[in-house]
């Protein structure tokens, strides 16, 4: 057989087939919620960054130290055994600089570009990164392997989210920056 | 295995358009009668039907997979939907193989579909709930975004250029003006990909396949019935399927190793160890066009980090060493994602039977791959063919 042979169907429409009332459409616009759980691992990550801090899950077994955390590993395939606080900074480990929304709508000529990128957090283990934003920077410095802070809401303006968090930042890996990185989010628990 | 051998010996496909005036279920007819009629079938011949198609949230229709069953033809039959993401095409062989190769049936009709016009203002916008619905969804994410930030860190790791990624575009934009279904063949530069509107970078416009409606569909038979319809069956060997984690952002975004994985198993299926040499023409995913070299690379036709340089080598032409995507791929046929992988299928099909017109590659193929890949960046799909 040859495609060529057939007399392949499939008809494109033109938006004058809409205007010429060619093609009649029916619209449905859904209005539903959803109201997600947050779950008992996620629940604690969400409680823990209300309270401006990062808390990860680690795995005695394979020892990993996981973000997001989980109750269960899904590697080793049993429970998890320790909440483990890592660290607000982290390296970038890849980025974007987008010009289109969620729903594939171009950012206006006065909207900043979105930042978006991985970031792999100091104190997790090799490779944990979440995704989250970038700011407070030129988009044209940004590189891969930059040092990046988090930049948190105010603490009264929190509410138990990812977006408690507003965005990373880069951080100069100068000495100053260094020690102002350190307290709060160190240790185990 | 005390698997059975599985033929495919038929196949049929609609146009891909952007905005097709056909409903999904006429549009599946469309491919599933062609299917039949290409290889002297009828509907009452076959046993069991199987489905692929993607989100539903892109047609608004609950169970997709019962809304398209009378025109797969699955009135009155075992009829399965079976859904992977983007991964789907290359998963709906693999479904029925299992159906034909399990002894279960000796006539599978596989039937993948997608009309992703109806999801406005763009059909980007369903793939919001993908992402994790509290630490990621938050964010506004779009799914280029994930795409964007895979390519910069794969163009990152292997130093590679967006002109060299550009290339890929270029090629299957030109190959897929000799296919009768394409929706955006085009003879194009690699300026033109780098001066096309940027939308998340390093993405340009051109670096995208687009949005389409679309049907493709193929008849799997066991041996004993290939026999008997055709001198020419092409021959399913080796099939695997893997997935990594949904965690997306805790992966090596430079290699997709779940890509190997399932290449892995269909090569062990098919008795290839050496698939740089052995498998003569391949048709992988290329919804963006950096995934052709990605996949090319997962798939083990060449060294990491190297499948750029092939290309711009022309190994990778219709008449070069290694053609991959001869058929114009998702970014020249188009992208109606379960009928992508699909068309990839019948695209391999043939030109293992030397049926591929101005579109067949020279030194008559012996074997080849298609693959696919979906879900949030994590499923690989893979089928190995040989004639």
């Amino acid at each position: 057989m040859k495609l060529e042979d057939f007399e392949l169907r499939g008809t494109n429409l033109k938006s004058s087939d809409f205007k010429t009332g060619k093609v009649l459409t029916t619209e449905w616009e859904p209005d539903l919620k959803y109201a997600w759980d947050d779950g008992v691992a996620i629940g604690r990550y969400l409680a823990e960054l209300g309270k401006g801090r990062i808390i990860a899950r680690t795995c005695y077994k394979c020892n990993r130290t996981m973000l997001p955390p989980r109750m269960f590993c899904e590697l080793c395939f049993r429970p998890t055994d320790e909440w483990t606080f890592v660290k607000d900074t982290g390296v970038i480990e890849t980025f974007s600089i987008a010009k289109v929304n969620w729903d594939a709508s171009r950012r206006g000529p006065k909207e900043p570009p979105l930042l978006p990128a991985v970031i792999v957090i100091d104190g997790a283990s090799e490779g944990m990164g979440i995704m989250h934003m970038l700011g407070e920077v030129d988009p044209k410095d940004l590189k891969i392997g930059m040092k990046v802070k988090a930049v948190w809401k105010k603490a009264e303006e929190r509410t138990g989210a990812i977006t408690d968090i507003l965005y990373f930042k880069p951080v100069a890996a100068k000495k100053k920056a260094k020690k102002k990185a350190a307290p709060k989010t160190r240790g185990k628990r | 295995m005390g698997m059975r051998k599985v033929a495919i010996v038929g196949a049929g496909i609609t146009k891909f358009v952007r905005r097709a005036q056909e409903t999904g279920k006429e549009l599946s007819w469309q491919a599933s009668k062609m299917a039949l009629d290409s290889c002297n079938l009828t509907l009452d011949d076959v046993d069991m039907v199987t489905l692929g198609t993607a989100p539903d949230a892109f047609d608004g229709v609950h169970m997709k997979g019962e809304y398209l069953s009378d025109g797969a033809g699955g009135i009155g039959k075992p009829y399965m939907r079976h859904f992977v993401g983007g991964g789907t095409g290359v998963f709906s062989p693999i479904h029925g193989w299992f159906h034909v190769a399990s002894g279960m049936a000796d006539i599978c009709l596989v039937v993948a579909e997608e009309k992703m016009s109806s999801c406005h203002p763009h059909p980007a916008g369903a793939f919001l709930t993908i992402f994790d619905h509290t630490t990621e969804q938050p964010l506004l994410p779009t799914l280029m975004w994930i795409f964007a930030l895979e390519m910069n860190r794969y163009m990152e790791t292997y130093g590679i250029t967006k002109a060299d990624i550009a290339q890929v575009s270029v090629k299957n934009k030109l190959n897929a003006m000799d296919h009768p279904s394409a929706q955006v063949a085009e003879k194009i530069t690699v300026e033109d990909v780098l001066n096309s509107e940027t939308l998340c970078w390093p993405v340009n416009r051109l670096d995208i396949s687009p949005a389409s409606d679309g049907a493709a569909a193929i008849v799997l038979v066991s041996e004993r019935v290939a026999r008997r319809l055709t001198d020419k069956p092409v021959w399913i060997d080796g099939v695997g399927h893997a997935i990594d984690t949904a965690y997306w952002a805790t992966r090596d975004l430079s290699y997709p190793r779940y890509v190997e994985t399932a290449a892995r198993q269909a090569y062990e299926m098919a008795g290839i160890t050496e698939p740089d040499k052995e498998i003569h023409i391949a048709e992988p995913y290329d919804p963006f066009d950096y995934k052709e070299l990605h996949h090319m690379e997962g798939l083990m036709l060449c060294p990491r980090g190297q499948a750029a340089q092939l290309t711009a080598d022309g190994v990778t032409a219709r008449d070069g060493n290694m053609p991959i995507c001869p058929s114009g791929g998702a970014l020249g046929v188009g992208n109606p994602i379960a009928a992508t992988g699909l068309m990839k299928i019948i695209e391999i099909f043939l030109q293992l039977r030397g049926e591929a017109g101005k579109r067949q590659v020279p030194g008559n193929p012996r074997c080849g791959l298609a693959q696919a890949w979906g879900d949030l960046m994590q499923m690989g799909t893979v089928v190995v063919m040989r004639n």
